[in-house]
């Protein structure tokens, strides 16, 4: 963590935030430095899709303040903002009417590369996410599989090499196997990367899987925050309940004495 | 006559027609598109600034076609006979379809994919014009084709204020009740509507399968804009009229058409002046309203029918009474109503003329006692209509043998010939009493109104040509009955071109005019 007064790559203060008379978060703070990559972990209706949505600035706090590099979101031109955070969606939300090519390259266009520019990229960024780029780029979504259109997404969210990635439960959509493949291969990509990325995800897990810092999310505020390892042994009440699928899973697979 | 060959007789105006109808429908589709779908957009982006334009479209959509026409022609600007109302109300027509597809379509985009455009930094026009338009447009070409469709059937009503179109054949075909001249508008109308739909299909399938750059999109809209431009521009130019040239008008039924004809050819032959004829228009109401408008000049009115349907005053009986009541109701509205052309085309109460001259009867009262063993037949109107038959049964004390048989109009006559019926109610002016041998029996009770038919004219265009004023005066008096069934017969029964038939009657006019002046100046000689 930060110390007081200085500033990751994106920091909350004294965030509150309600859905109508419903509070979602109630005085959430967060510092994240550039390069970590931080998930969120909290039940279903916790406020984790709200923590994206305040950092790409789809929403603003009713009080406190989303910091991106320094700057309040409000001060920050909107557009100009998300083409800066490249966003991944369990249900990927490809266009179906372009072709992989054509979706990954939609940020690159808004910007307004050259078209040498914007195929290049597209190639590495297939190379990247493992389609060679030879056969999907003139695809079709509907051509694909779960999982590829998943690595699509990804792509498409870094097509313009933002410096930062949000992620809103990327993988919770695939089977097993391809979820832990998608581990693996995120992994490898952040390695080259090296992106500010904020996940959020309801399993424990994926957490330790992808993450440098785990932050479990409760009541509005954050209950705990740090490494894996120091997050699996809390012993605090709001985290055992997200670990118990592990530990369970865990001892099933012990011999029973 | 074969459709075939009537087309192969008529190929210059066939053409004519398919061009009007194509430029019809295809410049009223493509305005109600450019206006259409961005209102479809707003409904979609803001429901409540959007319900209430859906609402009036739906409103519009109710109205039946010809009474669009009917209030919109008076209107400045839209208003007038010809392509301009007729294009303002397939707008409006193919409107509806095209928002609600519209609006639909955006409506059923996934929000997901709305959000996913909206997290990578589109603006709200990037994401319609990449995101929300492109996944909508299955859905809006849809409402372009069932919007040109319609359109093409609309269309065809459009005839009835002058725009032209394959319905001008319908309309022919109804009024010269001739299933040819009708075929000869429905089928193409039909074929035209088929193939608008598939190539519709055909662009929307191209469309889909388009890259096209953002640019070629652009380029596009804006020749599409630049198309309806030329086009309305070119209506509109071509709408406007020349001092010189005198319009007549006719309602949509063969004896109107071809006293149109009549009209239209006595000006041109007493006259320097030019006719435009814009006969065949839609009944009483468009020929009065387009006459007061100034679309058309002059047309052939009845008494009678004025004083009910046009000024809505109750029946009167005596014929020099309505007539001089209707003269000045017409002056005030400056227009000119010009001395009976010398016939009536009233209620016909026909018995077959051997049993008139059988029983020596001549006249409705004569008729009364003997018509207790008479079978009767009507229309359906007539049997019904306060001012039908059971007045008429009051007025004379008829009776029949058993309750009149209602029939359809078209078959009365030959029920009458045939001896299915012994007493029937026609069309005084009708050819077929002639071709059947029928004696029409007098109206003495003038128990019907009189329905002396006289010219129409709007008296500012009289005043500004005498000549005119003069060609047309010396008409007057001249069409009796007789001719009249005659001039009808050999249109309706003969299947004659109604300006032949009428050229046909002029010359016989003008022989008939030189033999009594001959005559005349003959008496002269010798009185001297």
């Amino acid at each position: 963590m930060t110390a007081s007064g200085a500033t990751g790559a994106i920091a909350f203060r004294d965030v509150h935030f309600s859905r109508g008379a419903q509070p979602i978060l109630r005085g959430f703070s967060l510092d994240i430095a550039a390069g970590d990559t931080l998930a969120l972990v909290g039940r279903s209706g916790a406020g984790k899709s709200t923590i994206l949505r305040l950092i790409n600035r789809l929403l603003v706090p009713d009080s406190g303040a989303v910091l991106i590099e320094a700057r309040d979101t409000r001060e920050w031109n909107p557009f100009e903002l998300r083409r800066r955070a490249g966003y991944v969606m369990q249900e990927v939300g490809l266009f179906p009417h372009l072709t992989i090519g054509e979706n990954i390259a939609t940020v690159p266009r808004l910007l307004g590369w050259d078209d040498s520019r914007v195929q290049q990229r597209v190639a590495e960024l297939l190379e990247l996410v493992g389609l060679s780029a030879h056969g999907y780029s003139s695809r079709r979504p509907d051509q694909l599989s779960g999982g590829q259109r998943q690595r699509v997404g990804v792509a498409r969210a870094l097509a313009a090499d933002p410096p930062i990635l949000l992620m809103d439960e990327p993988f919770g959509a695939l089977d097993p196997v391809t979820r832990a493949e998608m581990h693996r291969e995120f992994r490898r990509i952040q390695e080259r990367v090296r992106k500010t990325v904020v996940l959020v995800t309801h399993d424990m897990a994926e957490a330790f899987a992808l993450a440098t810092e785990v932050g479990v999310l409760s009541e509005g505020v954050l209950a705990v925050i740090g490494e894996p390892a120091t997050v699996a042994r809390s012993t605090d009440a709001r985290v055992r309940p997200l670990l118990a699928p592990l530990i369970e899973a865990t001892a099933m697979l012990e011999p029973r004495s | 006559m074969t459709v075939f060959h009537f087309w192969r007789t008529h190929t210059g105006e066939f053409m004519t027609l398919l061009g009007q109808h194509v430029l019809l429908v295809g410049v009223s589709t493509l305005v109600a598109i450019v206006a259409g779908v961005p209102i479809g957009m707003l409904a979609a982006r803001k429901p409540r600034a959007g319900a209430p334009i859906v609402w009036l479209a739906n409103v519009v959509q109710t109205i039946p076609s010809l009474a669009m026409f009917g209030f919109l022609l008076p209107l400045p600007l839209i208003g007038g006979l010809g392509a301009r109302v007729a294009i303002f109300v397939l707008i409006l027509y193919a409107l509806l379809p095209i928002v609600r597809t519209t609006t639909a379509g955006l409506r059923s985009i996934d929000p997901v994919l709305i959000e996913a455009g909206t997290a990578m930094g589109m603006t709200p026009g990037q994401l319609m014009r990449q995101v929300e338009l492109p996944l909508a447009l299955p859905s809006i070409v849809a409402g372009i084709r069932v919007a040109a469709v319609i359109g093409v059937g609309t269309a065809t009503i459009a005839a009835a204020v002058g725009a032209g179109g394959f319905g001008e054949y319908i309309f022919r075909g109804l009024s010269m009740v001739d299933s040819t001249v009708i075929l000869a508008g429905a089928v193409p109308s039909a074929i035209l509507a088929l193939s608008i739909d598939g190539a519709l299909t055909l662009l929307e399938r191209g469309l889909r399968n388009l890259r096209g750059s953002r640019r070629t999109t652009a380029r596009a809209a804006a020749a599409l804009g630049v198309v309806v431009l030329a086009t309305v521009s070119v209506v509109a130019l071509s709408s406007r009229r020349s001092a010189d040239v005198i319009r007549v008008g006719s309602k949509n039924f063969t004896e109107q058409i071809i006293l149109g004809e009549i009209l239209a050819q006595t000006i041109e032959s007493g006259t320097r002046l030019h006719v435009e004829r814009r006969l065949n228009l839609g009944g009483t109401f468009i020929c009065d309203r387009a006459v007061r408008a100034g679309d058309i000049d002059a047309y052939v009115e009845y008494s009678g029918t004025a004083q009910t349907a046009i000024f809505h005053q109750p029946v009167q009986t005596d014929a020099r009474q309505v007539f001089e009541a209707i003269k000045t109701r017409y002056a005030a509205g400056g227009l000119t109503l010009l001395d009976p052309l010398g016939f009536e085309n009233t209620f016909a109460m026909l018995v077959r003329a051997a049993d008139a001259a059988r029983l020596n009867i001549h006249t409705l009262s004569e008729a009364a006692p003997v018509a207790s063993s008479w079978r009767a037949g009507f229309g359906y109107e007539f049997l019904q209509r306060e001012d039908g038959y059971p007045g008429l049964a009051r007025t004379y004390g008829l009776h029949f043998a058993r309750p009149p048989t209602a029939m359809d109009l078209s078959l009365i006559y030959r029920a009458l010939a045939e001896r299915q019926v012994d007493f029937i109610a026609g069309d005084a002016t009708s050819g077929l009493i002639d071709a059947y041998g029928f004696t029409m029996l007098e109206d003495d009770r003038h128990y019907f109104p009189p329905y002396d038919a006289a010219v129409v004219a709007r008296s500012a265009v009289l005043l500004a040509h005498p000549e005119l004023k003069d060609a047309l005066a010396s008409l007057s008096g001249r069409i009796t009955v007789a001719d009249m069934r005659r001039l009808n017969r050999a249109v309706d029964a003969d299947h004659a071109d109604p300006a032949t038939v009428a050229r046909e009657f002029l010359a016989a006019l003008s022989q008939r005019s030189l033999k009594i002046s001959r005559r005349d100046a003959e008496d002269l000689s010798r009185r001297r």
